[in-house]
């Protein structure tokens, strides 16, 4: 019997500190962007960095100004969202509400292996198909640009707004509704009047989250931006966001230089920024959580 | 009255067809990838290595170098997703600590692939001194599943009915015991759905592996866990925008863009499968 007590609580030792694992390595993450981050600053100050027009790293003396990339991942985030936004809600309502349950069925699939498409795959289905298609469309010089980036970029933040919310708009009761009905309403008064209102919380979390996939995204951005680091003056101008930059300029950054501070230093920016999405999504579900239908 | 079916009508119009966009989007990305990709597809295409500046020849060290990297996920974040899930829903009590690491795993499942890059580079290619490797990347692949392994895998247990575990710590077992032997087994499908998941992936990311695991081109297979590989997605993207001469290989990477959704899909439609049988099992 002691022997029991003995490994019972050896084990629940064991499992709360793997679990402690995860939280663990987002405190690395975060202490070594820091630790890479902080020595550029005898360089450069927070202010000039951030606010700074001009980016080149490799110019001597070097610029590193990021207002360009980080106005550039807000320009695809933003426009990416105006796309997929509305297309994951209502997509969303369409499965929870109104296709027959055959065709959920079938549908709910189709939306999975959307997000699990390789964004490499997307990035490259950009490159080489989507580009020269609306260079001909809008007769633009270059159809690697931020609307071509945004477009492929609502292709992979659909998905995660799509089934929160569809699971948010699926767990409003019943009860709910059917008071909606007996009261004479129609399936959409229904609908825009009680189940959206009702399951709101779950659909704002999907649409940040929906948001942080879109600005932390890497490889689209990456193939299909354009590159150039300069405030973009229209929709069809290259851009060049904070992920995308990182990636492209990590190889030929010599360890330890300014450089290579700069692009963890970028790093970091990137990472405050997914981190408070992160934090205002979960914020939100715990919240207005739904306990039932009282909590409304 | 009329109105308000007609606004009816059309606004369930415009949700039906926001929903055949999406199936269509996806639907146009497969048909490219297919119908330009399958010519590229041969025996050889599949077990010879690239020659000639990698503008001829096959994929073969790539899918070695993507299985080698599932094989480091599988090994490590598998153990460690699954107790961590145990611990949150069989053990933890539900507090200020179990909000915590949910908050912790949460935020995990929300940092930016190029930042697991960042952080790979500095934490396991130099500071652990593993080089650009399979383990080191591997390992940032890891990391970056976890928050999926974990999320399934806790889904999974909470399926298993209350009943089972009373039933068996009425028995005289204790805790342990009833997880390993009666909740484990029982979630043991939905596990191993989450696993694929989680693996699918680890095989379609790049971003972590650019600087942590894999590279241009290596000139023979990898002999240990500490040796650099070559990965499938990584060579799409280093023949679409790197390559010797691009417009030539367009056939290799719209073939090699191929492997990897058949992969990735394969992976996630065995997985879909699986979790329909167990749903159907659960509810008789």
């Amino acid at each position: 019997m002691l022997q029991r007590d003995f490994i019972e609580k050896r084990v629940h030792t064991l499992f709360m500190l793997v679990a402690l694992f995860s939280i663990t390595m987002l405190f690395l993450i975060m202490l070594f962007l820091f630790v890479e981050a902080i020595p550029l600053l005898k360089h450069v100050s927070i202010k000039d960095f951030i606010f700074g027009n001009y980016w080149y790293p490799t110019d001597d003396p070097a610029d590193f100004g990021v207002f360009p990339l980080i106005a550039a991942s807000l320009f695809v985030t933003v426009l990416s969202g105006l796309i997929a936004i509305p297309l994951g809600i209502m997509t969303a309502i369409y499965l929870a509400e109104i296709a027959p349950k055959r065709t959920a069925e079938i549908i709910k699939p189709v939306v999975e292996l959307m997000a699990s498409m390789p964004s490499v795959v997307i990035g490259f289905f950009g490159m080489v198909v989507v580009a020269p298609f609306i260079q001909k469309l809008f007769s633009i010089p270059i159809g690697l640009n931020l609307f071509n980036a945004s477009l492929m970029l609502a292709f992979m933040s659909i998905p995660t707004i799509c089934t929160i919310s569809e699971d948010a708009l699926f767990n409003v009761p019943l009860s709910l509704k059917e008071a909606s009905f007996a009261l004479g309403a129609t399936h959409f008064e229904t609908l825009a009047g009680v189940t959206i209102p009702a399951s709101l919380s779950g659909i704002c979390t999907g649409v940040i989250l929906g948001m942080s996939r879109a600005i932390g995204e890497t490889m689209v951005v990456l193939m299909v931006a354009g590159g150039a680091a300069v405030v973009p003056s229209s929709i069809f101008d290259p851009v060049r966001p904070m992920p995308a930059n990182i990636a492209a300029e990590m190889a030929e950054a010599p360890f330890g230089s300014n450089h290579y501070h700069a692009l963890f230093a970028i790093g970091l920016v990137l990472f405050v920024f997914t981190f408070i999405f992160n934090l205002v999504a979960d914020h939100i579900s715990y919240k207005f959580r739904q306990t039932g239908e009282a909590s409304l | 009255m009329k109105k308000r079916k007609f606004l009816q009508n059309i606004s369930f119009f415009v949700f039906r067809l926001s929903a055949l966009i999406n199936g269509t989007a996806l639907a146009i990305i497969v048909w490219f990838m297919l119908s330009r990709g399958i010519s590229a597809i041969s025996w050889e295409f599949l077990t010879k290595a690239p020659f000639d500046s990698m503008t001829k020849g096959g994929i073969f060290p790539c899918i070695v170098g993507t299985a080698a990297f599932c094989m480091v996920v599988l090994i490590v974040a598998l153990p460690i997703g699954v107790a961590s899930a145990i611990y949150l829903n069989e053990y933890a009590a539900q507090g200020k600590v179990v909000r915590i690491i949910r908050l912790g795993i949460n935020n995990l499942a929300g940092v930016p692939s190029i930042v697991f890059g960042l952080f790979g580079l500095a934490f396991f290619c130099i500071v652990l001194n593993m080089g650009v490797s399979i383990a080191a990347g591997g390992l940032t692949l890891t990391i970056m599943t976890l928050p999926v392994i974990i999320g399934t895998s806790e889904e999974a247990l909470k399926s298993v009915p209350d009943t089972y575990r009373e039933a068996s710590l009425g028995l005289g077992a204790t805790k342990w015991q009833t997880i390993y032997r009666v909740v484990l087994p029982a979630a043991f499908p939905g596990i191993i759905t989450g696993a694929i998941l989680s693996l699918s992936r680890a095989a379609g990311e790049t971003a972590p592996i650019m600087y942590t695991g894999a590279v241009f081109f290596t000139p023979t297979l990898p002999g240990s866990l500490f040796d650099e590989v070559m990965a499938l997605p990584y060579h799409i993207y280093v023949l679409a925008t790197a390559g010797t001469n691009i417009e030539a290989t367009r056939h290799l990477q719209y073939g090699t863009a191929l492997v990897l959704i058949a992969l990735v899909f394969g992976m996630n439609i065995g997985a879909i499968i699986l979790r329909m049988r167990i749903r159907k099992k659960m509810r008789i």
